[in-house]
């Protein structure tokens, strides 16, 4: 992997390409519905994710990771935008081709709990994508079925059960395995292990790693657990309401954070065995409404390196900072 | 030394449900003392929200059942008192903060009501001095625009504004021992690194004893004073906060430790706790964590329930495991740095 | 061979789910139907209801072999007999025995309940499905639909349409049906909103499941539960208004021994032979309980969220 890490962000071995994806939740108000505002969940973001590797995407809640994940794999439609699936324009093809594209996108999502069909067997639940998407027989799908069972440790006579009658642990293979049974190529991640205890989640960490390894799989890993994003990514996007803030290989991005509010995400972690720590950036106040969201630098509100009113009045680009290392910060202009 | 603010000693307590009876507290032991934090840490279901909630007379019986044990606050059963009695103490000189600030504040009253609502309760204050004493706890919580506020309803507010106004509601009478129940998970990380800086302070300010339970050791690390590991119900061990990271004793603590991610360190591959938390109906005898348990020395950790103990030459460290009672002279297969150190 | 290999023993790895005992023995539906007649049994209410209900039905199935004379056999001998043993509700004033008229009355009860509850479940099932799943203006037109048919007071549609059609079974069922469906729109409707919201379809989109299959595997079976309470809470008022309409003679025509038909013919005599009207009407009512009693039940048992 470290191979492609240097290659540079034009880079043609990405699987997976946004161009300037937008999406806009419309709100709707009065006895008409009539369209008043816009909640802009994802508003102009560009990135690559490359053939093999693991993206993190990080940010807090609202800040649309969760929202970009789902339309990257078209689960959503974009607002604006371009998505590219492996040089292939997906914007806004045919629901047949749509179907097909599923078997290469796939998603696990964070509560494996409420992901998963309450009123059906395990069997069925992973099954169900290589009835709808494949053309596979009976007995192939029945033999992917061990297999996928083997894969993730579950056990036969696990079949006939209902997902409720597991844990939070075995549900999220249940969901994996499901995820994994069409062979994709990328699998969106959403927060898998923030509904887990620690030690199940390393499990499932450990899991994740094994099977992208086996079957060469791309991941966006989508969380806001910075120490997760770290153990299992290779590159990093950190994400501000509805915009990236700044990407980087994930070494390079926890060693030297250039963008003030990637730094404040890394010195907000408790950080256990650590002396009192006066040095911590604490921001003021929360996120603001993504509704409507602050002028020019998104930041600009809660940023701590507040240069003037460029940030206010000018929307910064991400610009190279190092290799392979981009940031939206006036600072750095 | 003066006696522990509270005391809890070897409280069980069993739930009652379809499937069985679940021994949800299998003799948990736990003490805190005045003008200290201290942090209990578990995973999900190994009782330690069961432990505050109890401590509160909160548990809802029946399913709940408590079975034995006592809990002792400033020399007082809290086991032996009556609803009023208790309603006496808790809400006044104990109180708690709970996960979810969205469902802990009632949306249809105002912030003022619900912050005053404790102070009429529990002390002979007129209204004007309640409200105005809540406007200073309000600052006091890094709410600013205070007097507005009183008249706001919860939706008015943001998540981690939410949370400040229920510690706020939890500090309003001053009280001696502050429950706190996963206080940050429902929040984002640049949220909960306030609201943790504000409890710090606060508990300065106001020289109360926390109690504080969390699943993530790493929230609790910066701000207990001494720690205690629970798993399945039981303690399983209790030290000062250093102690936890420099020399953990038991096996299970150890285990989790570095189960965990950190942006310290990196690993290939992240440590793993073999098997599976036992089931709580009809629980195996013995240590419950002897089957996973990875330096497991025999058929005493199936057969034993280990109690709390300081093992020899260590102080100030209790844990419940085999290894350090055992009257043998097997060595434990690990270091014990504590010792070394001292 | 497994990748997960060196975790190989897993959170629970001992292969036992964390489901209680019942769970282990029997998988899936039965293990479902047991735990909601197990928590049925435990409401003392619902126990009633379900005692009622299969009397009820028993009662209609073996109507004749229950009833000790034809429903509409006449007894000029015995003109408005008091209760006896050889009439346990008496007669009414044509001699007719009054216990078989109730006896053979509940094959009308159970008839007019199952049918038109169908039907109203068919139309309102299928529209509430619709409008939920699809959203927009098809739930716009829909839904519109059913509050324009909800301004009109039910008593007056269905006197209308029983009008119309005269009176008669047909026109009793078609009057009832359309009066019923509504609720059954507006709570599917719902329903399917709030399934509609759950991870799980979304999980299913990414599965590339065709509209039908997201339907009929996630939408429906995730709604049954309050469709079937639903409709044994609705089953009373259908009987209700079907004895209703045939009071108001716009239903079931005598001589035919429907409950409410029956009791409007014995309401004049209430003062010389009570009992003419006072055991139909203790049928219906009954019955109504009983349905009522058995719907509490149903809804407290398959509430998921209800542990006990």
């Amino acid at each position: 992997m470290s191979l492609q890490r240097t290659q540079d962000a034009e880079s043609t071995d990405a699987l997976l390409a946004a161009e300037e994806v937008q999406k806009y939740f419309p709100i709707r108000s009065g006895i008409l519905k009539r369209h008043t505002a816009d909640v802009k969940a994802v508003d102009g973001v560009s990135f690559e994710i490359r053939r093999g590797e693991t993206l993190g995407l990080v940010g807090e809640s609202g800040c649309g990771k969760s929202t970009l994940g789902k339309t990257m794999m078209r689960l959503l439609d974009p607002t604006g935008g371009r998505i590219y699936f492996d040089g292939e324009d997906i914007t806004d093809v045919s629901r047949k081709r749509l179907r097909q594209l599923r078997r290469d996108m796939q998603i696990i999502f964070q509560d494996p709990g409420s992901s998963l069909n309450p009123r059906m067997n395990v069997a069925d639940l992973i099954t169900e994508p290589m009835r709808s998407l494949t053309d596979w027989d009976k007995t192939k799908r029945q033999n992917r079925l061990y297999e996928l069972i083997e894969e993730v440790d579950l056990q036969e006579n696990h079949l006939t059960r209902a997902p409720h009658e597991f844990s939070g642990g075995q549900q999220q293979r249940i969901a994996i395995a499901r995820a994994l049974s069409v062979n994709p190529s990328l699998i969106v991640a959403d927060e898998p292990t923030s509904a887990l205890d620690v030690s199940v989640q390393a499990k499932i960490l450990n899991l994740m790693e094994d099977l992208q390894e086996k079957y060469n799989l791309t991941y966006l890993f989508i969380s806001h657990d910075l120490s997760v994003i770290k153990h299992i990514c290779d590159r990093v996007a950190v994400m501000y309401l509805g915009e990236l803030a700044e990407v980087a290989p994930a070494d390079r991005l926890f060693e030297t954070p250039k963008h003030p509010y990637t730094r404040a995400l890394l010195s907000g972690v408790p950080r256990a065995n650590a002396e009192r720590m006066d040095d911590r950036i604490i921001l003021d106040g929360s996120v603001p409404s993504p509704e409507d969201p602050p002028s020019g630098c998104r930041f600009h509100t809660r940023c701590q390196e507040y240069i003037g009113d460029v940030c206010e009045t000018s929307d910064p680009e991400l610009d190279a900072v190092g290799d392979g290392h981009v940031c939206a910060c006036h600072h750095y202009d | 030394m003066t006696d522990p603010l509270l005391e809890i000693d070897d409280l069980h307590v069993h739930f009652h449900t379809e499937e069985g009876t679940v021994e949800a507290l299998d003799g948990v032991s736990l003490t805190v003392e005045r003008d200290e934090v201290v942090g209990v840490i578990g995973e999900s279901g190994c009782g330690k929200s069961v432990t505050a909630f109890s401590t509160m007379g909160l548990l809802q019986s029946p399913p709940a059942e408590v079975v034995s044990g006592s809990i002792r606050y400033d020399g007082r059963e809290l086991l032996d008192l009556s609803d009023d009695e208790l309603d006496g103490i808790r809400g006044d000189d104990i109180t708690m903060i709970y996960q979810d600030p969205m469902s802990s504040l009632n949306p249809v009253l105002t912030i003022g009501h619900q912050l005053t609502e404790p102070l009429l309760a529990h002390r002979d204050i007129s209204k004007a001095a309640a409200r105005q004493k809540a406007i200073e706890m309000l600052e006091a919580c890094g709410l600013a625009d205070a007097e507005r506020l009183m008249d706001e309803y919860p939706d008015a507010l943001s998540g981690g504004m939410r949370q400040r106004v229920v510690i706020a509601m939890a500090l309003i009478t001053e009280p001696k021992l502050l429950i706190a129940d996963e206080p940050t998970t429902a929040l984002d990380v640049t949220i909960q690194a306030q609201i943790m800086d504000l409890l710090r302070d606060l508990r300065e300010e106001f020289e109360m004893s926390v109690l504080i339970i969390s699943h993530d050791l790493a929230v609790i690390s910066e701000i207990a004073d001494r720690m205690a590991v629970m798993y399945a119900g039981n303690v399983v061990e209790t030290c000062s906060m250093r102690e936890l990271f420099e020399a953990p004793l038991h096996p299970y603590t150890r285990k989790l430790a570095e189960s965990i991610p950190s942006l310290e360190t990196s690993v290939q591959r992240l440590p793993t706790i073999e098997g599976t938390v036992p089931e709580l109906i009809d629980p195996p005898t013995g240590c419950r964590f002897a089957s996973r348990c990875p330096d497991y020395i025999g058929s005493e950790c199936d057969e034993i329930d280990p109690q709390l103990a300081e093992p020899e030459g260590i102080r100030d460290h209790e844990v419940a495991c085999h290894y350090y009672t055992d009257e043998s002279d097997a060595e434990p297969p690990w270091q014990i740095q504590g010792v070394e150190d001292q | 061979m497994s990748v997960g290999h060196s975790d190989s023993d897993d959170d629970e790895g001992d292969g036992t789910p964390k489901g209680g005992q019942g769970s282990r023995v029997a998988t899936g539906q039965l293990a479902r139907a047991r735990t909601v007649l197990r928590r049925v049994m435990q409401n003392r209410f619902a126990v009633f209801g379900l005692v009622v209900v299969v009397a009820l039905l028993v009662t209609a199935a073996f109507a004749p072999w229950i009833a000790p004379y034809e429903p509409t056999e006449q007894n000029y001998d015995a003109l408005k007999e008091p209760p006896s043993l050889e009439h346990p509700f008496g007669t009414d004033t044509y001699g007719r025995d009054v216990f078989s008229r109730v006896v053979f009355g509940s094959r009308y009860a159970v008839f007019l309940g199952v049918v038109i509850v169908g039907i109203e479940m068919l139309i309102g099932v299928s529209l509430g499905l619709l409008a939920g799943y699809y959203g927009g203006w098809t739930e716009a037109g829909i839904m519109r639909l059913v509050d324009i048919s909800l301004s009109i007071p039910a008593i007056v549609l269905a006197l209308a349409i029983a009008g119309m059609l005269g009176g008669g079974l047909f026109p009793l069922i078609v009057a009832v049906s359309l009066v019923g469906w509504r609720g059954f729109a507006r709570l599917v409707r719902g329903d399917v909103k709030s399934v509609m919201e759950e991870e799980y379809i979304e999980s299913a989109n990414a599965a590339g499941l065709s509209d039908f299959r997201v339907i009929t595997r996630y939408v429906l079976p995730n709604a049954a539960s309050s469709i079937i309470v639903y409709a044994t809470l609705t089953i009373p008022t259908v009987i209700l208004w079907s004895a209703g309409l045939s009071f108001l003679g716009m239903g079931v025509q005598p001589p035919k021994p429907e409950w409410g038909a029956i009791l409007a013919a014995g309401r004049g005599d209430i003062d010389s032979a009570w009992w003419i009207a006072t055991f139909p009407g203790l049928a219906i009512m009954l019955t109504v309980i009983g349905f009522n009693g058995l719907g509490d039940g149903l809804r407290d048992a398959l509430d998921p969220r209800q542990v006990r």
